[in-house]
């Protein structure tokens, strides 16, 4: 079974910030505090990257997604001014969708998960790791991802240029 | 180390809570905060098969890399369509935008 060395402590420790995050997500009434859940559970995730040596996607998490994205809901949240509404927070088809979400995680444990990455040897990962650099130069590399780089950016420029064409107010 | 499954139960457990998220909210923003949920879960996936089968091959992060951009374009654009919505029928909630049912 696991020994309780400090990375394992730290896994469970983020593991436990990310699904108690989601959690808070999905059944908070008030948006505020699932926005406030949402960035809770992006840390988690942020942590469980720092852990699987991905230390760039963990500061990119961070800034992105907590820094952005998180932020950018709450505004959303504000300006639609729909937590002052509450009335039903759930739909009626709610304890279908819940059957649903239960029944593809058990599907996916069961199915998946544990018989094929079950037995495992975690001490079998190789343990030379592809560093920040590699990533960077894999990212402007003619023979890697040039392309997808250069395609991410022309969406980038494009859904900021629609944000701003549907937000607007005309008159 | 802590095993690949355990990793993989942890994305698992979030992307069906964000599922059930996006199933069973009314509210526009809740349901885009869900699919938010549903993306880093499959970055977590992402990033722990890359860790424990293929480290040296960037392949996985370069991927996980692209879902973050992919992200932050669903969520401005996204955003932005919800306040629009707004604007026009003084609601977010997704019954409400009925716009498009003949």
């Amino acid at each position: 079974m696991l020994e309780l060395n400090p990375q394992s402590i730290a896994f469970f420790i983020f593991a436990a910030f990310t699904i108690g995050g989601g959690l808070g997500v999905a059944t908070s009434r008030n948006l505020i505090h699932g926005a406030l859940y949402l960035i809770l559970s992006l840390f988690g995730g942020a942590g469980l990257f720092i852990l699987l040596s991905a230390p760039f996607l963990a500061a990119a998490q961070i800034l992105v997604y907590i820094g952005a994205i998180a932020i950018l809901i709450i505004f959303a949240v504000m300006l639609t001014r729909s937590m002052t509404r509450l009335g039903e927070v759930y739909n009626r088809q709610w304890w279908l969708s819940a059957l649903v979400g239960v029944g593809f995680f058990v599907l996916l444990v069961i199915g998946v998960i544990l018989p094929v990455f079950g037995n495992l040897d975690p001490n079998a990962a190789p343990l030379d790791v592809g560093t920040t650099m590699d990533l960077g130069i894999a990212l402007v590399d003619g023979n890697q991802f040039v392309l997808p780089f250069e395609v991410a950016s022309v969406l980038l420029t494009a859904a900021l240029i629609g944000a701003i064409v549907i937000a607007r107010d005309r008159d | 180390m802590v095993p690949l499954w355990m990793y993989l139960l942890v994305a698992a457990a979030l992307f069906c809570i964000g599922t059930y998220g996006v199933l069973s909210r009314r509210n526009a923003v809740a349901i885009l905060m869900s699919v938010e949920l549903m993306l880093t879960a499959v970055n977590i996936n992402l990033i722990a098969f890359w860790r424990y089968l293929a480290p040296d091959n960037m392949a996985g992060q370069a991927f996980a890399a692209f879902v973050f951009v992919v992200a932050a374009a669903e969520a401005a654009v996204g955003l932005a369509i919800i306040i629009a919505v707004y604007r026009s029928r003084r609601s977010v909630i997704v019954e409400d935008v009925n716009l498009l049912k003949g």
